[in-house]
């Protein structure tokens, strides 16, 4: 359009884009406003943002160090305006090891999701396209991961493997891939046989590729929504094997396992405890409201019930 | 003509006949490859992963000799696929090895421990359904008022909470600070000798012996750790109900029951309701099977002696039959239920019977 007096808004809600990009930005722009008239959703975002920044800026940020603490001055004081959380047994700032296990919670999900979405999108898609005895037997290998006891599978697993950050995130990420299958499998099913996937195959282009360039890219968006919804369920799971030692190894400052250690003071020096698992609780609460603002945002087909 | 329409039934009840049986028959494959499914990763996850299993077992100050027995006992020295075929056939006789930590037999254990469990995750289900349905049902009715919002983040909080430390603030309040209810453990010592279990459920038990003072002790035990449980399931149980709900609202037999003048109490409980319970009882029943794996973390900080609890020591003492064991038996009661709630479904929802 040559109208010069459109203002930027019009631009991105017309219904005749002139390009692709356009059309993009246009999409994108709707489903931004869909997003943000919900405000848990924008809340969600916002802890989310604020996690990612305070990982991003842990050395900056934590007034003292999360590794060595004052024993001999300082051990299990309570909240007050040097130690704005308290310390812990080990006279170390609570608040400044909340702040860089920050890090490794993101590290987590991170991980997690890196593993465990393209195994399920593989499978999935693969199970959706294929068809026939492939599909049937994916799929009942997805449906027996599903049946299984999450958090008691990744136990025995990391039982196995030994304890540590990097096999708790194997474990998790091994449990957590069978919803993303069938997420993928779902999609890959609504547009195995449209139009354009029959014109692709007419111009010679190979299973292998279809898969990839042409259905993939069209499950990734209720994947994210999924991995989003999970993200919480990741972080409870992480942190319980924190909790019964199996996860991060001291003095790492995970949550769960600085909520263990907090465990044996509950009841004089209760902060000890308290401050970790309200973190635990602040972000997965606000992935959970992130997700479900994405979801109703993306999905329009089931009208923000 | 006549001879066809006399066939018809006949034709009809032949096709019948084969459904059933083709649901019968992939009913099977489902559990079968599922179960098989569980033992083969219990069975990775026990003699694949850890680089020797035998040391696993002996310990690594064990004599070489011993090692060497104990390898060929366990018969560690065959190929993967008969000590798959040997794992199986144990598991199924019942036989998950002797732990380590005890000396007894795991399955042994398992027994004794599993009623405390069930106990826990039961009265946690009972909660969770008794709260969290007229919950849902509120939120779904007054869709989009402040109480469905209020509903929603009681829902999410329990979505987001992580359900040890929950446990542990409670203990602190309610026990400590508070004084309203027991502490850590199932029953208090003073009835160690008085009170006799007889099914392992002591609640059931204690009703059973009329022993009231014994009953009113368990309860105040049971009451702090069952209701976190029911918390955690509450939150599944009244989001979809919620859901559940708005969908037969906006259903035309609603508008036709308004048409005919009946009360909006009647409508809510007794059309609506009453339709969305069939997808309930699978809702609550998967929920049950949720708290019999949260009962893992719960157990811990409540020492409530249950299956949980004896995961997680087992865990600590690196005593893997017990672990897998446990694992195992969680793993089966989580398929079987996950297929019974299935099987409910069908049974009572008309609409997917087999005709």
């Amino acid at each position: 359009m040559s109208d010069t007096t459109m203002t930027r808004r019009e631009w991105l809600l017309t219904d005749r884009p002139q390009s692709r990009t356009q059309a993009r930005l246009g999409r994108a722009y709707v489903t931004w406003r869909r997003f943000t008239a919900n405000r848990l959703a924008v809340i969600g975002l916002g802890i989310i943002l604020l996690l990612l920044f305070v990982a991003a800026a842990a050395p900056l940020l934590a007034p003292h160090s999360p590794y060595i603490g004052d024993l001999r001055n300082a051990r299990l004081l309570p909240p007050s305006s040097t130690y704005w959380l308290g310390t812990d047994d080990q006279g170390r700032d609570i608040l400044s090891r909340l702040i860089y296990g920050s890090r490794l919670t993101l590290q987590v999900i991170v991980l997690v999701a890196i593993i465990a979405a393209p195994i399920g999108l593989l499978v999935g898609t693969a199970a959706g396209y294929a068809g026939g005895w492939i599909d049937a037997v994916l799929m009942r290998i997805t449906d027996i991961f599903l049946a299984f006891p999450k958090l008691v599978l990744a136990l025995a697993f990391v039982a196995a493997l030994g304890p540590g950050i990097e096999n708790a995130i194997i474990a998790i990420a091994l449990t957590s891939w069978p919803p993303y299958a069938r997420i993928a499998r779902a999609e890959t099913l609504t547009v195995r046989n449209s139009d354009y996937i029959s014109a692709v195959k007419l111009m010679g282009a190979s299973p292998m590729r279809i898969v990839l360039r042409h259905i993939m890219p069209l499950c990734i968006s209720s994947l994210i929504v999924r991995v989003t919804l999970d993200m919480a369920g990741i972080i409870l799971t992480a942190a319980g094997l924190g909790f019964l030692g199996l996860g991060a190894q001291p003095p790492l400052p995970e949550w769960g396992a600085m909520i263990a250690s907090g465990r044996r003071f509950i009841l004089d020096q209760w902060w000890v405890a308290a401050a970790p698992g309200a973190a635990i609780l602040i972000v997965s609460l606000g992935f959970n409201l992130l997700g479900d603002g994405l979801r109703d945002a993306l999905d329009t087909r089931s009208g923000g019930q | 003509m006549s001879s066809m329409e006399t066939q018809a039934p006949a034709r009809r009840a032949n096709k019948r006949a084969s459904a059933i049986l083709k649901a019968v028959v992939s009913f099977v494959v489902i559990v079968g490859t599922t179960y098989l499914g569980l033992l083969a990763v219990t069975f990775f996850i026990g003699r694949i992963v850890p680089i020797d299993p035998v040391l696993a077992i002996v310990g690594d100050r064990a004599p070489a000799h011993v090692v060497e027995r104990t390898r060929i006992e366990m018969g560690f020295n065959l190929p993967y696929y008969q000590q798959f075929y040997l794992y199986v056939k144990g598991v199924l006789s019942g036989d998950f090895g002797t732990s380590v930590l005890t000396t007894n037999p795991v399955m042994d254990d398992i027994r004794r421990v599993f009623p405390a469990t069930m106990e826990l995750a039961t009265v946690g289900t009972v909660i969770g359904a008794a709260f969290g349905i007229p919950l849902g049902v509120l939120a779904a009715v007054k869709r989009g008022s402040l109480a469905d919002q209020i509903v929603r983040i009681i829902g999410l909080i329990g979505y987001s909470v992580p359900i040890f430390w929950l446990g542990l603030l409670a203990l602190l309040v309610f026990y400590a600070r508070l004084g309203w209810t027991a502490g850590p453990g199932r029953i208090d010592v003073v009835f160690e000798y008085t009170f006799t279990p007889i099914t392992g459920f002591f609640l059931l038990d204690a009703i059973l012996n009329r022993d009231w003072a014994a009953f009113k002790d368990i309860f105040a035990h049971i009451i702090l750790p069952a209701s976190l449980l029911g918390y955690f399931s509450l939150a599944y149980i009244s989001r979809m109900t919620r859901s559940f709900m708005l969908n037969e609202l906006s259903q035309e037999y609603i508008v036709a029951a308004r048409a005919k003048g009946l009360s909006e109490t009647r409508i809510i409980w007794g059309h609506a309701l009453r339709n969305a319970a069939v997808p309930l009882v699978t809702v609550i029943a998967l929920s049950y099977a949720g708290l019999l794996e949260g009962s893992v973390l719960t157990e811990t900080v409540f020492a409530w002696p249950g299956l949980g609890l004896y995961i997680t020591n087992s865990l600590q003492n690196a005593d893997m039959n017990a672990v897998l064991g446990g694992t195992i038996i969680i793993g089966s009661v989580f398929i079987g239920i996950n297929l019974l709630s299935d099987l409910l479904y069908r049974m009572l929802d008309p609409r997917t019977r087999i005709r």
